[in-house]
């Protein structure tokens, strides 16, 4: 496997390639102790304005820095176009196919879409049948993990649709950057990601209600032991936004109101970062202490909009994943730029049959699951964990998706051993609302672990800087 | 601005103060602890210092449920890194940090960092680290990041309403101190009359004037030797000396009045009556009353005017 692998600095011939020269050029003018230094520096600082995240499992309150590496993943300006196009036709297509399943599940009823693969999913809500929404915008914000297997070769890995997060690390992560190393920014041109905040801003103000003229958004947080909550306040800093958690709000009237200094301040547009099953008692989960009771009433009314849309789980577990290619086809009518994973489905006989017979060369992983939890890498994994997954398929098939082991690019990181390739994917961010707006870029994880191939910051991953240049 | 961030802002800057007036009160004990006895002459009240702390803050029953004697280790331990109390400074940092991570939204990122910097420092260290570098080094330490805070929160802050309940935070837990400390010497230390003037009643009230931090203010304005009744007068009446209660009031008065409006009254009148005894009030008024009793009153009105604070603005009731 590691023959095949591309290193986004070095290609798969071990020359570097053009747009990482420059950076080449400076790092062989640095010695290793100013990179240690400039690390060290990165970690203090990291802590000091308490950029952390929460680990589940550990602790109470328990704060850990995700691991910053300070050696910036490149891409080509080409290779962002493309990216950028594939992203807006991916998520434009999606916005279609979530109107369509929430009104006349054209897609169901011309045979593209199984019904019981909508209908019967646990991430399928009723209560959005026939709503209409602002735009016809369900996902306003997206996260597209993507990988890179080759020069200009990308897969899309998984979309994010309910409440992606990362980006505050994105944002903070070039901060860090162009703090440590200015001079880099001065010797190659970077196209900047700092207008972020504002055109989240813009795009949530966009899908206001009908007829509310200057529309107050709000940021709702589970509160202050979500794991991401860091990002709510940085986001909602950013944004000049309150930051309100359930008890904060209340409706009335099919109204939603915030609790003021001042009295009762009407809300118009709700960045939640609370799920579905959250957001409201009286529908959702009885013993929600999150949500806000009566708060889908306004929904329905018209008198609120939530970014992201109730119900937009259905477009993102992995058997729906599938479908997306086929989504692009039947409502743009256009062919997929960006590529899905093959994928297995096992609760098809065949695919299970296939997938059992080739667990060492294949990732598995569950339908719903996320965050690199529950999922079995075939090649890393011993025996023993094989067989017990294996286990664990056939008790339960429908429950996993497989798909091939792909050779992940790596990208020059910066480990106790000094420079050497790590593996990397890379989230950018959609915005969909009037119109759609990519920053270049995204967030880019990198697996710190020689070899392995998950990246996920409960997992033991870090991030870096992405840099898309300008030419 | 949100209920609920104004409560979590107001409480951030009040234990703020708190350890900083922790720091001041447990700075004024231990230079007390350093006076030679022999300053003393027969028959004179003397308290033990090292029980000041306690009293002032009210904490004593806490402490002797942990502690059976009173020594200075035992004392510092309490009330600088004893994380069951929720008034040791070590509470105080972390209680004001954590009021502020829940508000990272609302205040400058460079508060956040002083905050949150302060704090890291704070749980690295341990008594025998503090008593190693010097323990007024300590408490220099705890006043200036104190001071830094404020200024940072001054020098950054949008001036909207999260800066005004910042501020209300500030000045309401300020007064609140400086009526506990000036209460606590007159009960413990006002020496009989003939002792008026000695050497004893100068360090007293000289360390008193100390720990809020206007001795030189004394001197500047009276010229003259230090008397309970111009301590008095300078910590209650002088709006010119910035820990005094008129000072207090005079911010709290203002920021209430820029807060109020037809539905939220209460509060701004409270304090209006409050600052209007101080305003027109003087000192001959005070000890009539006694120094003791009035301060009692101050307190009680204080927390009065507290309770109306949280039902109009903190936590709010709509229901």
């Amino acid at each position: 496997m590691a023959a095949n692998v591309y290193d986004e600095m070095r290609g798969m011939d071990g020359s570097v390639l053009p747009h990482y020269q420059s950076y080449q050029a400076w790092l062989e003018a640095n010695p290793p102790e100013r990179l240690v230094q400039k690390r060290n520096e990165a970690e203090v600082m990291f802590h000091r304005l308490g950029i952390t995240f929460a680990v589940y499992g550990e602790e109470a309150g328990g704060e850990r820095l995700i691991p910053f590496d300070i050696i910036p993943r490149i891409l080509p300006a080409t290779d962002w176009q493309k990216l950028e196009r594939g992203l807006a036709q991916r998520v434009k297509a999606i916005n279609l196919f979530l109107h369509d399943v929430y009104h006349d599940q054209t897609m169901i009823k011309e045979g593209l879409m199984p019904a019981a693969k909508v209908l019967e999913n646990t991430q399928y809500r009723p209560i959005m049948q026939g709503l209409s929404v602002p735009g016809n915008t369900y996902a306003h914000i997206t996260g597209v993990d993507i990988v890179c297997t080759g020069p200009g070769e990308f897969y899309v890995l998984e979309d994010n649709l309910r409440v992606p997060s990362g980006v505050s690390y994105m944002l903070e992560n070039r901060k860090m950057m162009m703090r440590l190393f200015p001079e880099l920014f001065s010797r190659q041109a970077v196209q900047p990601i700092e207008h972020y905040p504002d055109i989240l801003l813009e795009t949530l103000r966009g899908v206001a209600p009908l007829g509310v003229a200057d529309p107050v958004v709000a940021l709702l947080t589970p509160g202050a032991f979500n794991s991401a909550y860091f990002e709510h306040t940085f986001l909602a800093q950013q944004m000049g936004i309150e930051l309100v958690e359930g008890q904060d709000l209340m409706v009335r009237d099919d109204t939603v109101y915030m609790r003021t200094t001042k009295g009762p301040k009407r809300v118009d547009v709700i960045y939640r970062r609370v799920d579905d099953d959250f957001l409201d008692p009286q529908v959702f989960r009885k013993d929600s202490m999150l949500g806000v009771p009566g708060l889908m009433k306004a929904y329905r009314a018209g008198r609120v909009t939530l970014a992201n849309a109730v119900g937009t789980g259905i477009a993102d577990d992995k058997s729906m994943y599938i479908h997306v290619p086929d989504m692009i086809k039947f409502f743009l009518n256009e062919e997929p730029i960006l590529k899905n994973v093959p994928t297995w489905e096992l609760s098809k006989k065949d695919d299970l049959n296939h997938v059992l017979n080739h667990l060492p060369e294949l990732v598995v992983k569950e339908v719903h699951g996320s965050g690199g939890y529950g999922m079995l890498v075939g090649p890393t994994a011993t025996a023993s964990q094989r067989a017990e997954f294996r286990d664990r398929i056939i008790a339960d098939p429908g429950k996993y998706i497989a798909q091939p082991t792909l050779a992940l690019s790596t990208c020059p990181t910066f480990v106790e051993s000094g420079v050497a390739p790590r593996h990397v994917d890379l989230r950018p961010f959609v915005l969909s609302g009037k119109e759609i707006r990519i920053v270049p870029g995204g967030l880019t994880r990198v697996a710190l672990k020689e070899g392995s191939l998950v990246v996920n910051s409960s997992q033991g991953g870090g991030t870096k800087d992405t840099w898309v240049l300008e030419s | 601005m949100l209920s609920r961030s104004a409560n979590d802002l107001f409480w951030m800057s009040r234990h703020m103060e708190r350890a900083e007036n922790t720091a001041r009160i447990l700075d004024v004990t231990y230079r007390m602890a350093l006076l030679p006895y022999r300053v003393m002459e027969a028959g004179e009240k003397w308290a033990e210092p090292w029980a000041l702390p306690l009293v002032i803050t009210g904490l004593a029953k806490e402490y002797y449920a942990k502690h059976t004697e009173l020594t200075a280790q035992k004392v510092m331990q309490f009330m600088v890194f004893d994380p069951a109390n929720p008034s040791s400074i070590f509470s105080s940092l972390q209680l004001a940090r954590e009021n502020a991570r829940g508000q990272r939204g609302s205040i400058t990122s460079e508060m956040w960092e002083s905050l949150n910097a302060t704090w890291l420092e704070m749980r690295s260290l341990t008594y025998s680290m503090v008593d190693a570098r010097g323990i007024s080094n300590f408490f220099d330490w705890v006043k200036n990041r104190s001071h830094l805070f404020r200024g940072v929160t001054f020098g950054t802050m949008l001036r909207d309403e999260v800066y005004s309940f910042i501020r209300l935070g500030t000045f309401l837990e300020r007064a609140d101190n400086t009526a506990r400390i000036l209460d606590v010497k007159y009960h413990t230390l006002l020496p009989s009359i003939d002792e008026v003037g000695g050497a004893v009643d100068y360090y007293q009230w000289g360390s008193l004037l100390r720990s809020v931090g206007t001795f030189e203010a004394y001197r500047k304005i009276y010229r003259d030797v230090i008397t309970p009744f111009r301590v008095g007068e300078l910590l209650i009446l002088r709006q010119d000396v910035p820990r005094s209660l008129h000072a207090c009031m005079n911010d709290i008065y203002e920021i209430l009045q820029s807060l109020s409006d037809s539905e939220r009254l209460e509060p701004e009148r409270l304090a209006g009556e409050m600052h209007a005894q101080l305003h027109y009030g003087r000192s001959e008024q005070v000890f009539e009353l006694g120094l003791h009793e009035y301060l009692m009153r101050f307190l009680d009105k204080i927390d009065a005017l507290s309770t109306e604070i949280n039902k109009h603005f903190l936590v709010p009731d709509y229901s």
